[in-house]
């Protein structure tokens, strides 16, 4: 190391290409829009992607909270349920209760929050592993939902529940506030954990939580805060998901434990934690609801809408070894 | 934390020749005696080699002095002060840096991410103190010169960890100690892993960092690296300092003989030993 350069002397920052595993869900993402507007004139509008990204929105929040828990080699099973159930309090709240909807909205988030932070205890004080302790969560939680709605869904919602699926039009293109949140919650993200200490810390913990714990990063108290605001993320998603279908719904979120899974892993994120990037979840989730949409409209039954994400996910792994090795 | 410094003046106190010293150290497992009064010096900037067989308390020696275990008795001085370290974090306050054999980068960072982790340079101001952001430039301007200083020769600070050979990953841990070390480095079989070139280049590194004025600690079982680099061989036997002995003089067959009891240190030549 010595013979050659001095360290980073008159060398131009290079402009480093994206990795395989970035470009290749990119690609993906190309053909399908490509593929999918030749066979369906209503594909290609604004409306349409405007659609796509409402109909993505709730998820590809809660694919936030996972990200930040993936990075640190975590998982959580109990994503979608907690927000079912951070849906449902505020629906009920709001209703029968008769709270003011903002007050609910608040309670709404605590719920998801406090459910974030138990998962992080179980986690870093009982020592039982992430996917344990959340696949607990979920079964718990599950049951919660059931008994605390009666297994009813909850509806004539006050208005201010809904706020977030009003429209705002730009050139013509009819776009929620919901959207609009999730896009922000984005670049927040993003920033976060590019920009900051804390963010930094995330990816260590994540990467060599030994050389992370011996360099003074609190390991546990990350843990702790990356779940609860993971829980808080889940608190927006439901109110984003309450605004979209405009009741509180005890069976809501079923399948959003492994779809925000689908939309981490095909952004880029590695589930061994410690590399990733959120924008790629971003991306990921966008993907997914391409692919739905676009197959939707042109007529192919949705068993196979689930049949093609499944060789998304196995082919972006793939990849992303093919990749790794290579380097 | 504001930037790493260059030049590591570790001056000792007038009262004391030693930069780090510990007197009786004591630590029991049970009926185990890891340390039985171990005594332990460390002069400004040398290398000094801990040697010893395997069960001879080496490492529980190590240990305590890098703030990994709390000895049951016996004292620790940092520069004539009596410290008590209670953890490894401690001991890194107390300016005391360690690096591990197990290559302790995060290898999907970059290296200035790896030299400043868990010690980032945070913008002036609120945004620093409130938002915790990070001043990268900053970083890697000061990674750019601190690398230079000890001649480490790396296309781009933003390069990934994993994409240098172990060699460099561990180099890339020995200068992140030497950057903020005030008083002392140890280095935990810092070559282990490595091959022969890439051991040399660690050892290159280890010297330049002595050069610097910072005294290191090198725990090894490579008699040639041992060799190579100590101005001074501290052989543990039995819980205890067994010996000090001269590089330059005391031949390696020797210094294992020493090592493993088959020569008793009262009957070396007064030119072997080191004081």
């Amino acid at each position: 190391m010595t013979q050659s350069t001095p360290a980073g002397a008159g060398l131009p920052r290079r402009i480093q290409l994206p990795s395989l595993s970035t470009l290749g869900p990119l690609i993906a993402l190309l053909i399908a829009v490509i593929v999918f507007s030749t066979q369906s004139p209503r594909f290609f509008s604004g409306t349409n992607f405007s659609l796509i990204l409402q109909q993505i929105s709730y998820t590809a929040v809660l694919a936030i909270g996972q990200t930040l828990i993936i990075l640190i080699a975590g998982i959580d099973l109990s994503i979608g349920i907690v927000m079912a159930l951070g849906g449902l309090v505020m629906a009920k709240l709001a209703t029968e209760s008769g709270l003011n909807p903002v007050l609910a909205i608040l309670a709404g988030l605590l719920t998801t929050m406090f459910f974030g932070f138990v998962n992080s205890q179980v986690i870093t004080r009982l020592r039982v592993p992430p996917f344990i302790a959340t696949l607990g969560m979920l079964g718990i939680v599950t049951a919660l939902n059931q008994t605390y709605s009666g297994s009813q869904t909850i509806n004539n919602l006050p208005p201010a529940l809904t706020a977030l699926g009003n429209t705002f039009k730009i050139g013509g293109t009819a776009i929620t506030y919901g959207t609009v949140l999730m896009l922000v919650l984005y670049l927040i993200a993003w920033f976060v954990l590019s920009e900051t200490a804390p963010g930094r810390h995330l990816y260590a913990a994540g990467n060599n939580p030994e050389a992370a714990r011996l360099s003074g990063i609190p390991i546990n108290r990350l843990t702790v805060i990356v779940y609860t605001v993971a829980g808080l993320i889940y608190g927006v998603a439901a109110l984003i998901l309450v605004a979209r279908t405009g009741v509180g719904d005890p069976n809501a979120g079923q399948t959003d434990n492994l779809d925000s899974i689908t939309a981490v892993v095909l952004g880029g994120t590695s589930l061994f934690g410690g590399r990733g990037n959120v924008l790629g979840t971003l991306l990921g989730a966008i993907i997914v609801g391409v692919f739905r949409n676009g197959l939707q409209l042109i007529g192919i039954p949705s068993v196979y809408q689930s049949l093609i994400t499944g060789i998304l996910i196995i082919a972006a792994v793939a990849l992303d070894q093919v990749s790794r090795r290579k380097s | 934390m504001t930037a790493i410094h260059d030049a590591h003046v570790s001056a000792p106190t007038p009262s004391t020749p030693f930069v780090m010293e510990a007197r009786n150290l004591v630590k029991k497992y049970g009926s185990v005696i890891a340390m039985n009064g171990a005594n332990f010096e460390l002069r400004p900037g040398e290398i000094l080699a801990v040697i010893g067989d395997n069960g001879a308390g080496k490492s529980s020696l190590i240990k305590a002095l890098s703030g990994a275990t709390i000895p049951d008795s016996g004292e620790i001085f940092l520069d004539g002060q009596l410290v008590h370290f209670r953890s490894p974090i401690d001991a890194r306050k107390n300016g005391i840096e360690t690096v591990y054999q197990d290559l302790a980068v995060a290898p999907a960072m970059t290296i200035a991410e790896n030299l400043f982790l868990g010690r980032e340079i945070l913008k002036p101001g609120p945004l620093g103190k409130l938002f915790r952001l990070l001043d990268k430039k900053k970083m890697h301007d000061e990674a750019v010169r601190h690398m230079q200083g000890l001649q480490f020769a790396i296309k781009s600070m933003k390069q990934p960890v994993e994409t240098l050979s172990g060699g460099q990953r561990q180099g890339v841990a020995v200068a992140r100690s030497a950057a903020f070390a005030r008083h002392v480095v140890i280095m935990d079989e810092p070559t282990a892993a490595l091959g022969v070139r890439e051991g040399n280049m660690v050892l290159d590194l280890i010297r330049k960092v002595r050069d610097s004025g910072l005294p290191v600690i090198l725990i090894s079982h490579n008699m040639p690296h041992v060799f190579e680099v100590a101005d001074r061989i501290h052989v543990h036997r039995m819980g205890k300092r067994a010996a000090i002995l001269n590089p330059r003089v005391i031949s390696m067959a020797d210094t294992v003989s020493v090592m493993t009891g088959a020569i008793n240190p009262a009957d070396l030549s007064a030119d072997m030993l080191a004081h």
